[in-house]
């Protein structure tokens, strides 16, 4: 163990060096138009020495609590040109200069103590294998895609870039992707599911925030998400300070006046802060008064009262199939008569929530959502 | 990569297994799939997409965000979109965006909703067959054609099967015509919802579990009113209700002709209506869906269907087989084990804010004309005193004007 632990360090000092190196990266290359056919046209991030590395300037951040994405862990990052920076708000995406380019690159640390293959990747958690901050060893974990959010000109343009077989770069893939993965459990469990890159246009399904507009924005880069400490490459620092340390953030408040989620996973939090955060990341963007799921009454953002809005009581308005037989999207304790944890433990297109963006269905979540709905007081008590 | 391919071919063996394959069957659905998927993202305003004839299988859910873009096949017969093993969905084509027209083409056996317009103005729908080909069956799609917070809207003569919502169906838009569409052996063959200013015209509905459907659904953007129903075929809608429960449409009897839930201003006129065995018209309130509750429904929502006139109408059979057995019950005490329900059914819910002598005021009422009876059948009071006095719904109401597209759809 103490062994293990000694290797450990020692890999993430030579992690650590190489990203403090930059290794030759050319700087990052913003381009105002088009889409270039490979990720390293970029260089925001580069799989070099065995090593997927973050050039230089660009900010690595992670959420309170993430969307889930069939168990891919994410890393995120930040660049911004030189001289410009964004306009922090308590409550939205941050308003980001024109040149901001965002990335998050999906992967999957490798199955314990097995050989690599094509296919099979953790079921896990445990970012501890991960370094992501200082970027990710290749031996141990399969990159799937890159997805980078522009800001060009005329407003965010959505570039999906899929890993190549030899996780050597990422290529354009507007039209999205489909591959057939296996989830590898600790315990040797196997879960067979189809890893769906999403094509540009299903991008703005969830970006755009309100649909009216259309205009498509960054959903983590937001205060209540960033506001929480990471394991930069020169120690711990909450996010939103060290952003206005490297330029890239102004008008934030103390990182203790600013709106914080709760991480899902943090017992010390409330349920129903761990619930409602899980439901604001997961549903909001489109379950809010202007997104794309307004015309069902049902909202799920941060700011929702817990009202018939969040779907206590709630009659479904167009679920379709996805009612499960229910009859409303929250009955107050009793979670296996409620709609919402019905289409969260669902794979199936047209009865899942979400409708896009996971091909398996995530138990700790659907547990979390239970967990909460069974402790909410009332009962619905039809009238006739 | 390799095992990506796999996959795929192993998809497009199990679509070609499910399918009579056609003679223009593409052999090459991967890059079809693809490339239309490619010219969806490169639309410009102005675009018109042309899809030849044929039968392409696709596995992934479509969607256009582009305005002033034309979807063009060659026949509702020819052009076939085929999502039968879709692994992506939950639509078959989601469109989010203006001035869309989408003709002569299918989509068939989509997971979920088959074509949705998730707002926009200026769309028109024209000569598209939507169905789910192993007919009626709770585990397909909830909608067959979608538009929902759309302005300007036309569908026409297109074709509707299976839907295990609503084939057909409008929702919380403004200004719409449906006409000479056929709908069949969905749970609710054309449904307006939440809707203003609709006319509902020379459509065929039948084999639905309820041909028509005019509702009003709480907690949304817009309630919905003016609707105007008529010269339309409304015949054997009997099909069982297949929608799952806790939907809207889930509370349809199965044999009801055209049925108005909670929306006002609703004329329904000169439509040819038979042998629907619940009833040929039902005029209910929100109260009857079981869903309304005290805490889930907002407080000004209004579940009385106000303002509802019923005129000229041709109306043959029905009201002998009504689903559900309160209804049986009902029928058989009111009217005997070999009697029938009269045309039309009232759930008898009226606001008593309002009423007058018993009576809403003037504009708000319930006027039948033309009919063989109308049954009261007493809501509030568990059916236990239905009425048959038709007096209450002797009255006249202004009628509607016609719908205006502006600007006119160019078909």
């Amino acid at each position: 163990m103490q062994m293990k632990m000694w290797v450990r360090g020692l890999l993430l000092l030579a992690l650590l060096c190489l990203s403090a190196c930059h290794h030759g990266m050319d700087p990052v290359a913003f381009h105002d138009d088009g889409y270039p056919p490979k990720l390293s046209d970029w260089h925001v991030v580069e799989a070099r020495d065995g090593v997927l590395q973050l050039n230089e300037g660009v900010v690595p951040y992670e959420l309170n609590t993430p969307l889930f994405t069939d168990y891919a862990h994410k890393l995120r990052t930040i660049w911004m040109p030189k001289g410009v920076s964004a306009k922090y708000s308590p409550t939205d995406t941050f308003d980001f200069p024109v040149g901001t380019i965002i990335s998050k690159t999906f992967f999957y640390p490798l199955p314990k103590d097995k050989p690599r293959n094509a296919t099979d990747i953790a079921r896990t958690y445990d970012t501890s294998r991960d370094f992501a901050g200082q970027g990710l060893n290749l031996a141990h974990v399969h990159l799937i895609e890159t997805r980078l959010l522009v800001r060009r000109k005329d407003g965010w343009v959505a570039i999906p870039y899929v890993w190549n077989a030899e996780q050597t770069d990422a290529v354009l893939a507007r039209t999205g992707d489909v591959q057939a993965l296996t989830l590898v459990s600790d315990d040797g469990k196997r879960e067979d599911f189809n890893y769906v890159v999403p094509d540009q246009s299903q991008c703005v399904s969830c970006h755009a925030h309100d649909w009216t507009t259309r205009a498509i924005q960054p959903i983590g880069p937001k205060a209540r998400h960033l506001n929480r400490d990471y394991r930069y490459a020169d120690g711990d620092e909450n996010e939103l300070t060290h952003l206005v340390r490297e330029g890239y953030l102004t008008g934030a408040p103390d990182p203790a006046d600013a709106p914080r989620n709760a991480n899902w996973m943090d017992t010390h939090a409330s349920l129903d802060a761990r619930a409602r955060a899980y439901l604001d990341i997961n549903c909001g963007h489109c379950h809010n008064p202007k997104g794309a799921a307004n015309t069902t009454g049902l909202t799920l953002d941060i700011t929702t009262l817990e009202d018939r809005h969040i779907g206590i009581c709630k009659p479904p308005t167009a679920a379709g199939q996805g009612t499960g037989d229910h009859l409303f999207d929250i009955v107050p304790g009793h979670s296996d008569d409620s709609i919402i944890p019905y289409r969260l433990s669902s794979a199936v297109p047209g009865t899942m929530m979400p409708e896009l963006g996971r091909s398996t269905v995530h138990e700790e979540g659907v547990a979390l959502i239970k967990a909460w709905i069974a402790s909410l007081p009332g009962q619905c008590v039809v009238m006739h | 990569m390799r095992k990506t391919c796999t996959l795929i071919a192993i998809a497009l063996l199990l679509a070609a297994c499910g399918h009579q394959e056609s003679a223009t069957q593409n052999q090459n659905d991967v890059s079809f799939e693809s490339k239309l998927e490619q010219q969806l993202l490169d639309a410009k305003p102005g675009s018109v997409i042309d899809i030849p004839a044929g039968h392409y299988s696709l596995k992934r859910g479509l969607s256009l965000r582009t305005n002033g873009v034309t979807i063009r096949g060659t026949g509702m017969d020819k052009t076939v979109l085929s999502f039968k093993g879709q692994v992506v969905g939950p639509e078959g084509l989601l469109v989010n965006a203006d001035d869309f027209t989408i003709e002569n083409l299918a989509i068939e056996d989509t997971m979920g909703d088959a074509l949705k317009i998730n707002q926009g103005k200026n769309i028109t729908i024209h000569g598209v067959r939507i169905e789910w080909t192993d007919g009626p069956k709770t585990t397909n799609g909830a909608y067959g054609l979608y538009p929902v917070k759309t302005q300007n809207v036309l569908v026409e003569d297109s074709v509707v099967i299976g839907a295990s919502d609503a084939g057909i169906y409008v929702g919380q838009s403004n200004n719409i015509v449906v006409r000479r569409n056929r709908a069949e052996q969905n749970v609710a063959g054309v449904e307006i919802e939440n809707s203003v200013n609709a006319d509902v015209y020379d459509n065929t509905a039948t084999k639905n579990t309820g041909g028509i459907l005019v509702f009003n659904m709480p907690n949304l953007s817009q309630e919905g009113h003016a609707t105007r129903v008529f010269h339309n075929k409304v015949f054997d809608n009997n099909t069982g209700n297949f929608a799952r429960k806790g939907a809207a449409v889930a509370s349809v009897p199965a044999g009801s002709g055209i049925v108005v839930n909670s929306n006002d201003k609703v004329e329904i006129f000169d439509n040819d209506i038979a042998d629907n065995q619940t009833a040929s018209i039902i005029i209910s309130s929100y109260f009857s869906t079981n869903y309304y509750n005290t805490s889930g429904v907002a407080a000004d929502y209004n579940p009385y269907p106000k303002s509802i006139y019923v005129y000229g109408n041709r109306i043959t059979g029905g009201g002998d087989s009504p689903d559900g057995l309160k209804l049986k019950t009902l029928k058989t005490a009111v009217y005997g084990l070999t009697g029938k329900f009269p045309d039309v059914i009232w759930d008898g819910y009226a606001d008593p804010k309002d009423l007058v002598d018993g009576l809403p005021p003037s504009g708000d009422r319930i006027c039948i004309q033309d009919v063989n009876g109308v049954l009261n059948i007493d809501g509030p009071h568990s059916y236990k005193n239905p009425s048959t006095d038709t007096k209450p719904y002797q009255c006249t109401l202004p009628k509607l004007p016609p719908v205006v597209l502006n600007p006119e759809p160019k078909v």
